[in-house]
C-alpha cells in the first residue's frame, strides 16, 4: 500500500468511475405504516418471518443477486434490533456486497429518511430504492440499462418504476394484495408515467385526469391492470428533490404525484414492466398471506425455502409441495397437506391436520389440532384440540387446549390464550395494551407508529414488563382463564375494514358486496354510451383508437362536470341564471357546442331522476316529469334550434335503451316535453323520420311512440281546422 | 488462507443462487477450486493425506450442501478425495519399499528421494495395483491398515533423527501435494476435453442417412453431431424443443449454422415421429451408479417411446457426470423444482392466485421439475470419454473413479 502507488490507482479508478459507478441501493427498513400493529410494537416489520425467514433477507438476497454492490439500510423503528440482526448475519461478510446501516430515530416518513440519507452524502450514482419488505427475483440489468440510456438522452428522466401486470379485474388488488385499485397512465412508446392514482382517498370508480395531460400527449394508455412493485431505480436527483421539497413524505402519494403534477422542473418518471419475474411488497396482512403462498408456490425462485439463499436452514421439498426442515417430529397419524412449511425442530402430535400453513421453528403442536391457512412463527406451543383458521401466531405464543382462533386473528408475541377460549374473528391480541393516545392528526397518516414506537415502545415495554405480573393477578386479561393478552379495540372506522387487510380470505358476503359496489360504481359513472369502457380496457385497444378515445374522454368529462354543476344547483337551490353562467363557462373551457350542453343537461336531469330512489317506473316517471318541469327553462335556453332538440331526443332514447325502468315511460315523457314546449313537433317528427331507415332494434322507441307520432301528425290539421 | 475461504464462499454463493449452470462448467470450477484449496493447505508433518482429505472434505461438504441437486460437484469432490488417497497410497508403498531397501541404514533416509530406480518401480507397481485394484472386500480391508500403520514409525523416531525425518517429511509432503495437484490438473484436463473425446467416437455410431432424435440442448450432443458431420456423414436431426425452457431452439440454430439438416418438433410429437428415427442421442445431467440417468425433463417419455419402437437410446456423458450414488426416490431428492414463471406468465395468471377469495388456498398448482429419471433398462448405451458402456457396467466405472470411503461425503457432516 505504498503512498506513491495511490495516485496511479486513483486515476485509473476515476476513469473507470465515469463509466461504472458501483450500483447502490437504499433499503428502508421501516414501512412508515401501522398495518402490522400490534406485532410491530415489539419487533420491526422487516424482521418478521416470511416463510420462516426474516423478510429483510429476501430483499437483501435479491439485491445481492441483482448485482447491487452497496446497500444502505435505513433503520428507524426498533433500529437497534435491525442493526443487531444485520451485524450478526452473514450479510456483513459478503464479497462484493457491503451492507451498511444508517440509523435515525427522528424520521417519521420515507421522505425524512431520504432527506437524512441525502445529508450523509453517500449516494453517488443511480440507486435502487426499495423497502425492506419487498420480495422479488427480477433481473435488474435490463431495467437499469433502460434507465441509463434514457438518462443519457434526457437528464430529466430521474426515476424508473417497476410495475407488473395483474389481472384486470376491479377487485384483484383488493383480494390479492389487499391494496387499493391502481390507475396508471403510461405513454405506450416511451413508457413514461403520466398519471398515478392509487385511489386510497378518492371515491372508487371515478378518476379525474388533468386536462393538460390529454392536451400534451398525443397517445397514452390508461391501465388498471398494473401492480406497483415498489422497486424504483432512481438517479441522485431524487434525493436532492426530497431535500428541496421538505413536505414530501410518502414516496408515492407525495413524491410521484408531486413530480407528475409539477411540470416546472420537467422531471420525468418512467416505468419498466416485468413479465415473467416476480416482485411484490408486503403491505398488510393480506399481502403477507399472498406472498407467503407465492413463495411456497415457487414464483420467487430461487428465493424459495429449499434453496438456502441466506439465513435459513436446510429444508427439503417433499411430494406435493410440502417443505420439511430437518429434525421435524411428525406423528404418523398427523396429516400435513400440500403447500405447508414446517420448520426445524418442530413436533407435531397425533391426528393433527395442517394445511396451507407455515409452521416455524421449535414449535410444539399437540394432538387433534387443526391448522388451516395459518402462520405460526417460532417456539409456539399449541396444546391438544386447538383450532386455528387463517391466523397469525407470533413467537412464544401459548394456546391452551381447546382454544379456537377464528379467521383473521393476530396473536402478538408471548400471548397466552386460555383453555377453550374462542378468539373472535379479526381480533388482534397483544401483551401490550393498545395505546390510548391515538393521535389521529394528519401526521399519523404516513408517520407511523412503527417509528415513534421505538422511543415509545421502549418505555411501554418497560412499563409493561413491570406491570404484567401484577395484571396477572388481577386477571384483567380478556383472553380466557389463565390467558395473557389484551384484545385490541379497533376503532369504528377501521372495524369495517378489518377483512380487507387480514390474512383470512374475504368472506363471501363481503366479496359480493365489493363486487356490487364496483359494479354500481362503474355503472354510475359510466356515461350512458359507455365512453369509459374503452379506457378501462385500454390495454387491449390499439394506439389508433387513442385519439378517438381522448375526444370521448373530453365529452365524458364535460358531461360529468355539467352533471356536477346541475346536482349542486338542485341541492343548493342555486339560481338558474347562475347555472347558465357556469355551464357556459364549462362549454367554453371544454370547447363544446350548445348541442353538447343541451344533451349533457338533459342527461343530468334524467340521471338525477334515476338516482332518486323509486319503487316503480311510474314513480320514476313522476319524478322525471317533475324535474323536467322544474328545469325546463334552463334546458330551453340551450335549445336554440331543431338540431339541439333532436339531439336531446336522441340522448333520451339512448338512456332509455340503457335503463329498463325508464324505457316504458319514453312516450309519456316525450309527450310531456312536447307539452312543456321543450321540444317542438317538428323535431319529434324529424327524429322519427331519421329513425325510419334505422335497424329494427333502433326503432323500438319509434314504435313505442307511434301513437303519439300519429297524433302529432294529425294534430296540426285539427289546429288548422280550428282556425 | 483468507483468500481461499473467500473464493470458496463465493463459489458456494453462486451454487446456492443457482447461478452456475451446466455440469461441465460446474465440475471444472469445482475442480479448480479444490486444486487451490489443496495448494493452499498447510500440511502437518504427520498424516498429511488425512489432513488433505479433511480439508477437501470440509470444503466439499459446503459445496455439496450449497446445491445438492448439482451432483457434479459431489462427484468432483469425491474424485479429488480418491486422487489424494491414491497418491498417498502410492507414496507410502514407495516409502515402505524405500525403507525396506535402505532398511539397515536409517540415518540417511534422504536416499529415499534419490533412490529413484527402486522407488519408481515400487511406486509404479503400487499405483498400477491401486488403479487396477478390483473393488473387492479384501483390498478394502487391506487398504486401511496400510495408511494407518505408516505414521507410527515416523512419529516414534528419536530426537536425533527429528531433523532428517522432518526434512524427509517436508519433501514427502511436498511430493504428495505436488502429485495430488498434478493429478487434479489431469482431472481438469479430462473435464475440459471430455466433449472432444466423446465426439471422436461419433463416426462409429452415426451412419449415413440416419435420423437422430434429441431433446433440449446439450453441448456434448452438439459436439457429437458436429463431429459426425465433419467426417462427411450426412444425416438428419430431429430436435424436440424441450419445454419449458425451449433449449432445443438454440440447439437447432447451432446445428443449422453448422450445415446440418434439422427438424424442430414439439415434445409431444416425439412419439409420433419416433418410428422414423434410427437413434436417440441425448445428454444427461448425471449418471447414477445403477446406470439410470438424471436428465432434462421429458427424456423419460422419449426413452419410453424409443423402447416401444426399439430405437437405441444413447446417452452421452463425460466421466465427471458419473455419480457413485444410487437413486433412491429420485424424482424428489435429485430434482429441482424451478419457478412456475417458466410455464406461465405471472400477470396473466394472477387471478388464479387470488387467495383473498374462495377457500383461501390456491387452486392452481404449477409444478416445474427440472429433471427426469430414466431407469437403466431404458438406456441402450452410454458413451463416455472412455468409450461406450452398457448401463450395467456403470458400477464398475465408478469403482475406478471413486473410493468407497468417500461415497458418503455429505450424510455425515459431523465426521
Amino acid at each position: 500500500m505504498g503512498a506513491p502507488k495511490k495516485p496511479g490507482i486513483r486515476a485509473s479508478e476515476d476513469a473507470e468511475d465515469l463509466a461504472r459507478v458501483p450500483l447502490q441501493a437504499i433499503l428502508l427498513a421501516d414501512s412508515f405504516a401501522q398495518k402490522f400493529r400490534p406485532i410491530t410494537l415489539e419487533r420491526p416489520k422487516v424482521l418478521l418471518p416470511l416463510v420462516n425467514v426474516p423478510m429483510i433477507n429476501y430483499t437483501l438476497a435479491w439485491l445481492e443477486s441483482a448485482g447491487v454492490e452497496e446497500v444502505f439500510v435505513f433503520c428507524c423503528a426498533h433500529s437497534r434490533q435491525v442493526i443487531d440482526y444485520l451485524e450478526a448475519s452473514e450479510w456483513m461478510s459478503q464479497p462484493n456486497f457491503t451492507v451498511s446501516t444508517i440509523e435515525s430515530r427522528k424520521a417519521i416518513s420515507a421522505g425524512d429518511a431520504l432527506r437524512f440519507i441525502y445529508e450523509r452524502n453517500v449516494i453517488h450514482g443511480d440507486f435502487v430504492l426499495i423497502s425492506g419488505d419487498t420480495v422479488s427475483n427480477m433481473s435488474l440489468n435490463e431495467a437499469l440499462k433502460e434507465h441509463k440510456d434514457r438518462r443519457k438522452k434526457d437528464n430529466n428522466a430521474i426515476m424508473t418504476m417497476v410495475i407488473q401486470r395483474s389481472k384486470p379485474s376491479p377487485i384483484t388488488h383488493q383480494s390479492r394484495l389487499g391494496t387499493d385499485e391502481l390507475f396508471l397512465a403510461i405513454d405506450p412508446e416511451t413508457m413514461q408515467l403520466l398519471y398515478y392514482e392509487d385511489k386510497d382517498d378518492s371515491r372508487k370508480g371515478t378518476i379525474s385526469i388533468d386536462k393538460t395531460l390529454i392536451a400534451d400527449n398525443p397517445t397514452f394508455l390508461m391501465h388498471n391492470d398494473k401492480q406497483d412493485c415498489y422497486i424504483d431505480i432512481c438517479s441522485p436527483e431524487v434525493l436532492s428533490l426530497f431535500s428541496d421539497n421538505f413536505d414530501y413524505q410518502h414516496l408515492r402519494k407525495h413524491f410521484v404525484k408531486g413530480l407528475l403534477v409539477d411540470d416546472i422542473m420537467g422531471y420525468k418518471i418512467f416505468t419498466y414492466e416485468i413479465h415473467s419475474s416476480y416482485a411484490a411488497r408486503i403491505d398488510n396482512f393480506r399481502s403477507y398471506d399472498t406472498i407467503s403462498k407465492d413463495i411456497i408456490q415457487r414464483w420467487t425462485y430461487p428465493f424459495v425455502p429449499d434453496v438456502k439463499f441466506f439465513g435459513n436452514s436446510a429444508v427439503k421439498l417433499d411430494r406435493q409441495g410440502m417443505y420439511r426442515a430437518s429434525e421435524v417430529g411428525l406423528s404418523r397419524s398427523a396429516k400435513c397437506g400440500p403447500f405447508t412449511v414446517i420448520g426445524c425442530g418442530t413436533n407435531i402430535g397425533t391426528n393433527t391436520v395442517i394445511s396451507d400453513s407455515v409452521i416455524g421453528e421449535g414449535c410444539t403442536i399437540g394432538s387433534n389440532v387443526s391448522i388451516e391457512g395459518s402462520y405460526v412463527w417460532n417456539n409456539v406451543v399449541i396444546e391438544d384440540g386447538c383450532k386455528l383458521k387463517h391466523a397469525i401466531v407470533c413467537d412464544g405464543v401459548m394456546l391452551r387446549s381447546g382454544a379456537v382462533l377464528n379467521p383473521g386473528v393476530v396473536l402478538s408475541f408471548n400471548v397466552v390464550i386460555g383453555q377453550k377460549f374462542v378468539v373472535p374473528a379479526y381480533s388482534m391480541v397483544s401483551l401490550l395494551e393498545q395505546p390510548t393516545n391515538q393521535d389521529s392528526d394528519e401526521e399519523l397518516e404516513y408517520a407511523d407508529n412503527n417509528s415513534d414506537s421505538d422511543v415509545a415502545s421502549d418505555e411501554v415495554d418497560e412499563r409493561y414488563s413491570a406491570e404484567v405480573p401484577e395484571k396477572d393477578k388481577c386477571t384483567a386479561y380478556e383472553v380466557g382463564e389463565s390467558g395473557a393478552g389484551y384484545i385490541w379495540q379497533v376503532c369504528d372506522g377501521v372495524h369495517e375494514e378489518d377483512w380487507r387487510h387480514s390474512v383470512a380470505p374475504i368472506p363471501d358476503e363481503k366479496l359480493i358486496e365489493l363486487m356490487q359496489k364496483v359494479d354500481l360504481d362503474t355503472e354510475d359513472n359510466l356515461p350512458s354510451s359507455g365512453e369509459l369502457k374503452p379506457e378501462l380496457n385500454s390495454n387491449m385497444s390499439d394506439d389508433d383508437d387513442d385519439d378517438i378515445e381522448e375526444v370521448q374522454d373530453d365529452t365524458s368529462l364535460f358531461q360529468k362536470e355539467v352533471e356536477a354543476t346541475f346536482l349542486r344547483a338542485v341541492h343548493e337551490n342555486v339560481a338558474q341564471s347562475h347555472i347558465v353562467l357556469e355551464v357556459n363557462a364549462l362549454r367554453l373551457s371544454f370547447n363544446m357546442t350548445f348541442l353538447d350542453c343541451a344533451s349533457a343537461l338533459f342527461y343530468s336531469m334524467i340521471k338525477l331522476a334515476l338516482d332518486t330512489p323509486h319503487n316503480s317506473s311510474v314513480d320514476l316517471r313522476t319524478s322525471a316529469a317533475a324535474l323536467i318541469r322544474k328545469w325546463k327553462k334552463l334546458l330551453k335556453g340551450y335549445l336554440t334550434s331543431i338540431d339541439e332538440e333532436i339531439e336531446v331526443i336522441l340522448k333520451f332514447e339512448e338512456m332509455c335503451l340503457e335503463s329498463k325502468e325508464l324505457a316504458p315511460s319514453f312516450t309519456q315523457l316525450l309527450h310531456l316535453m312536447y307539452d312543456e314546449d321543450i321540444v317542438q313537433e317538428e323535431s319529434i317528427l324529424n327524429w322519427a323520420a331519421e329513425k325510419e331507415n334505422a335497424d329494427e332494434k333502433d326503432k323500438e322507441f319509434v314504435k313505442q311512440a307511434e301513437q303519439f307520432l300519429q297524433w302529432l301528425k294529425e294534430a296540426p290539421e285539427e289546429d288548422d281546422d280550428d282556425d | 488462507m483468507p483468500d481461499i475461504t473467500a473464493t470458496v464462499n463465493e463459489f458456494v454463493n453462486e451454487l446456492k443462487k443457482r447461478k452456475i449452470e451446466g455440469s461441465q462448467t460446474t465440475s471444472r470450477l469445482a475442480a479448480e477450486l479444490l486444486r487451490s484449496v489443496i495448494s493452499q493447505q498447510r500440511l502437518p508433518y504427520t498424516n498429511q493425506a488425512a489432513a488433505l482429505i479433511d480439508a477437501v472434505k470440509a470444503v466439499g461438504e459446503k459445496l455439496i450442501a450449497a446445491n445438492p441437486v448439482e451432483l457434479a460437484v459431489g462427484n468432483i469432490v469425491r474424485r479429488v478425495l480418491h486422487i489424494i488417497r491414491e497418491e498417498d497410497l502410492s507414496l507410502t508403498t514407495a516409502a515402505i519399499g524405500g525403507l525396506n531397501v535402505a532398511g539397515t541404514s536409517d540415518d540417511d533416509v534422504d536416499d529415499d528421494t534419490d533412490d529413484h530406480p527402486v522407488l519408481s518401480a515400487a511406486a509404479v507397481a503400487a499405483a498400477s495395483r491401486s488403479t487396477l485394484r478390483p473393488p473387492s472386500l479384501q483390498t478394502l480391508l487391506e487398504d486401511i491398515p496400510v495408511t494407518t500403520s505408516v505414521p507410527p514409525p515416523s512419529s516414534s523416531g528419536g530426537e536425533s533423527e527429528g531433523k532428517s525425518k522432518s526434512a524427509d517429511k517436508s519433501v514427502r509432503s511436498r511430493k504428495l501435494k505436488h502429485d495430488v495437484i498434478e493429478a487434479v490438473n489431469e482431472l481438469i484436463q479430462d473435464i475440459a476435453t471430455c466433449h472432444e473425446q466423446i465426439a471422436e467416437q461419433a463416426v462409429e455410431h452415426i451412419h449415413h442417412n440416419e435420423v437422430i432424435l434429441t431433446l433440449g440442448s446439450s453441448k456434448t450432443v452438439l459436439k457429437f453431431l458436429c463431429a459426425a458431420k465433419e467426417k462427411k456423414r450426412s444425416f438428419r436431426v430431429f430436435v424436440a424443443e424441450g419445454a419449458p425452457r425451449y433449449r432445443g431452439h438454440t440447439l437447432a440454430k447451432e446445428l443449422v449454422a453448422r450445415g446440418l439438416q434439422t427438424t424442430v418438433i414439439t415434445d409431444s410429437a416425439v412419439f409420433a415421429l419416433i418410428s422414423r428415427v434410427n437413434m436417440v442421442i441425448v445428454g444427461a445431467h448425471a449418471v447414477m451408479a445403477n446406470g439410470g440417468i438424471i436428465a432434462p425433463i421429458g427424456l423419460n417419455m422419449v426413452a419410453l417411446a424409443a423402447q416401444r419402437h426399439a430405437v437405441p437410446f444413447v446417452v452421452l456423458a463425460g466421466s465427471h457426470k458419473l455419480c457413485p450414488l444410487y437413486p433412491h426416490n429420485p424424482e424428489i431428492l435429485l430434482n429441482e423444482l424451478r419457478s412456475p414463471s417458466e410455464l406461465l406468465d405471472f400477470g396473466e395468471f394472477s387471478d388464479c392466485m387470488d387467495f383473498g377469495t374462495g377457500p383461501g388456498s390456491p387452486l392452481l398448482h404449477v409444478v416445474n421439475p427440472a429433471f427426469d429419471y430414466v431407469p437403466p433398462k431404458l438406456v441402450s448405451l452410454f458413451i463416455t470419454d472412455t468409450g461406450g458402456h452398457n448401463p450395467s457396467y456403470m458400477y464398475r466405472l465408478i469403482a475406478d473413479y471413486y473410493s468407497p470411503d468417500d461415497f458418503a461425503v455429505q450424510p455425515k457432516p459431523g465426521s
